[in-house]
């Protein structure tokens, strides 16, 4: 179990003091100064060293990713986007950064955007967090009157940072939607190359960060590389806000370090499963687009990169949505298939028609009106929408019903044998 | 995807113009661009907008055009695109109830099911008294707080059946109940109070720095 020492988010839920004096006092803008005269390339390295992995879901090396910038600024200004546009089902962490422990978000734009030569971040938060929004406009004020931010400011880096807001738009989350959408168009994902690293926002080279991923770097500055890295395993290292919901008896968000126990997570932190362990049927281990899986694999299963994705699923961003022999995973499935239609974009045809597609034939095996055979069809048509379209949303869409035919072919079957069984008694 | 369209001609407000507070909100988002780049302030102008207003309109959308510089059709794929822009009037307190998953797991049906019943079948369509309309919406990112549902600003977490049932009153006297759980919690720690982050030193020392 992380000792609470070693917790970097100790305001998550917001019992202690939001402004910048609180913060200070529980050691944030400590020696950032000093953190800067690394330079750029010193942030990168400690941060490559420290292990760390995107928090937004796709796990790519956030040090790795910072080194993609140009090495010098030329005649385009550089960029840090900051990816707020939480909208994964199951996911809720971000929202509990922005709102209650906003300065590690702040401060690590500073960080951030100076290992990458920006002189300008934009978060790009989702129009439903109103409130979130406010807090953190509240906090961003607070430090450009500390003279934490902006023009000649105590850290010698002059830097201004900028709230923007979607309205609604699951696909903005992409990073290359998002940058469209911040640009003042509808949230269609860009073909890449040219990746954001050399053509981003108004075709200056830009990064695109999960909070998470931003938010834990001054700590890591801070504490050093060892430190990070010291906890979890090796390419699966930290320490992780992971989101339990469902059917435990007390959801909640926590910070854990990575490779916990699926078992122990949810036992430990969320009052365990609702009737008891034995009363699980599946888990959803990190948010809607991991493929489903079963309790004799939710057993021994630990909560990192590598081991979820060897069990066929992923990490995602650690939303665990854990569901009891009560629930009805077909109905559960169906649902995230409405989810991706509503959410598609539009702009590619496999995706577009697929997923409204996909859903229709997921509602006929909700109800058991399908054939045993549209069970093999859903499965192709769904590898088929994988890998032909501009953005992973296309990808995504199939992998929960995926899950579903994977593990618990036998219950699709039995609806439909049922419902059959039961149209001949009646006729 | 999700079809919208434009309200009809009839029911169009003949202008729209932002009122006084609104008008120095919309400097500020613009200022937050590069000069040229102010179409990045179209959400936020139509968002200001509704607020204002309650929902976007064919005049709304000609205005944020002209103020951002861009193409009526521009504004108007944008306020198609984004569902978060109500096309058509809403009730006073437009109910946005969250379906998905994490919150259809814990029986979002019963607060969709006291929605049909004190406000109507039809989602999006406001009560007779104009106070109430409800629609359901994806994900709202409060999963550990579901169900939820969000109206304006505030979010409603942590709901039941008879919960939701004096929510929905209090909406209609026009006095709405404190936003946030409402069954005790004051926000994602679990039930009970947190198991973590309650070593003292945490908050009376500096945390060690390497």
């Amino acid at each position: 179990m992380l000792a609470d020492k070693d917790r970097i988010f100790t305001n998550i839920y917001g019992f202690q003091d939001k402004s910048v004096a609180g913060a200070k006092s529980r050691g944030l803008w400590d020696g950032t100064r000093k953190i800067l005269e690394l330079g750029p390339e010193g942030i990168c390295d400690v941060m490559k060293k420290s292990g760390l992995r995107g928090r937004g879901g796709a796990g790519f090396a956030t040090g790795l990713k910072w080194t993609f910038m140009p090495k010098e600024v030329k005649d385009r200004p550089h960029y840090l986007v900051v990816n707020a546009d939480e909208s994964e089902p199951g996911t809720c962490k971000d929202r509990e950064i922005m709102r209650n422990d906003p300065h590690h978000l702040i401060e690590g734009c500073l960080i951030a955007s100076f290992a990458m030569r920006a002189h300008t971040a934009y978060i790009y938060i989702r129009g439903e967090f109103v409130r979130e929004r406010e807090a953190l406009q509240k906090a961003i004020d607070e430090c450009y009157d500390a003279k934490l931010i902006g023009k000649n400011n105590v850290h010698g880096w002059d830097f201004d940072l900028y709230l923007h807001h979607g309205a609604g738009a699951y696909i903005c989350g992409e990073e290359t939607a998002l940058l469209e959408s911040f640009e003042g168009k509808k949230g269609m994902p860009r073909m890449k190359p040219p990746f954001p690293a050399n053509m981003g926002i108004y075709g200056c080279p830009t990064t695109v960060n999960n909070v998470e991923s931003i938010a834990v770097a001054p700590t890591i500055m801070r504490r050093g590389a060892e430190w990070f890295a010291g906890i979890g395993r090796a390419n699966n290292t930290g320490t992780k806000l992971f989101q339990i919901s469902g059917h435990v008896n007390k959801p909640c968000v926590v910070e854990e370090a990575l490779g916990i126990p699926m078992r122990e997570l949810i036992e430990k932190y969320a009052g365990g499963v609702r009737g008891g362990w034995d009363n699980l049927q599946a888990v959803i281990p990190g948010g809607a687009s991991c493929p489903m899986i079963p309790k004799s694999v939710c057993d021994d299963v630990i909560m990192d990169f590598d081991a979820l994705k060897a069990v066929n699923s992923s990490l995602g961003t650690a939303a665990v949505i854990v569901m009891d022999k009560s629930a009805d995973l077909v109905r559960v499935v169906s649902r995230y298939a409405y989810f991706y239609k509503h959410e598609s974009c539009g702009q590619c045809t496999p995706c577009r028609e697929g997923t409204g597609w996909m859903w229709r034939v997921m509602e006929r095996l909700r109800t058991g009106d399908a054939r045993v055979e549209e069970i093999d069809q859903l499965w192709e048509v769904g590898k088929q929408c994988e890998g032909h379209t501009i953005c992973g949303l296309g990808d995504a869409a199939p992998w929960p019903i995926q899950g579903l035919i994977r593990h618990f072919r036998p219950e699709l079957e039995r609806r439909i044998h049922e419902r059959q069984a039961r149209k001949v008694a009646a006729e | 995807m999700s079809l919208r369209r434009l309200a009809p001609p009839e029911i169009q407000p003949a202008s729209f113009a932002f009122n006084d507070a609104n008008e120095k909100r919309v400097v500020r988002e613009i200022s937050k661009y590069p000069p040229g780049r102010q179409a990045s302030a179209v959400i936020s102008l139509l968002w200001i907008g509704q607020e204002q207003e309650g929902w976007v309109s064919h005049p709304m959308i000609e205005v944020v055009g002209k103020r951002l510089d861009m193409a009526f059709i521009r504004v108007l794929e944008v306020a198609t695109f984004y569902t978060m822009f109500n096309l058509h009037p809403v009730g006073k307190y437009h109910l946005q109830v969250c379906t998905t998953p994490p919150c259809l797991l814990r029986n979002s049906d019963e607060i969709v099911k006291v929605c049909e019943k004190h406000i109507g079948k039809a989602q999006m369509t406001p009560t007779a008294d104009g106070m109430l309309s409800w629609t359901e919406v994806e994900c709202l990112g409060a999963c550990t707080n579901a169900p939820v549902f969000q109206v304006g600003s505030d979010f409603y977490e942590d709901l039941d059946g008879p919960i939701m049932e004096k929510l929905i009153e209090a909406f209609r006297k026009g006095q709405p109940m404190k936003p946030g759980p409402q069954q005790g919690r004051t926000g994602s720690e679990p039930a009970g109070g947190p198991n973590t982050l309650i070593d003292p030193s945490l908050y009376t020392k500096k945390p060690e720095t390497a």
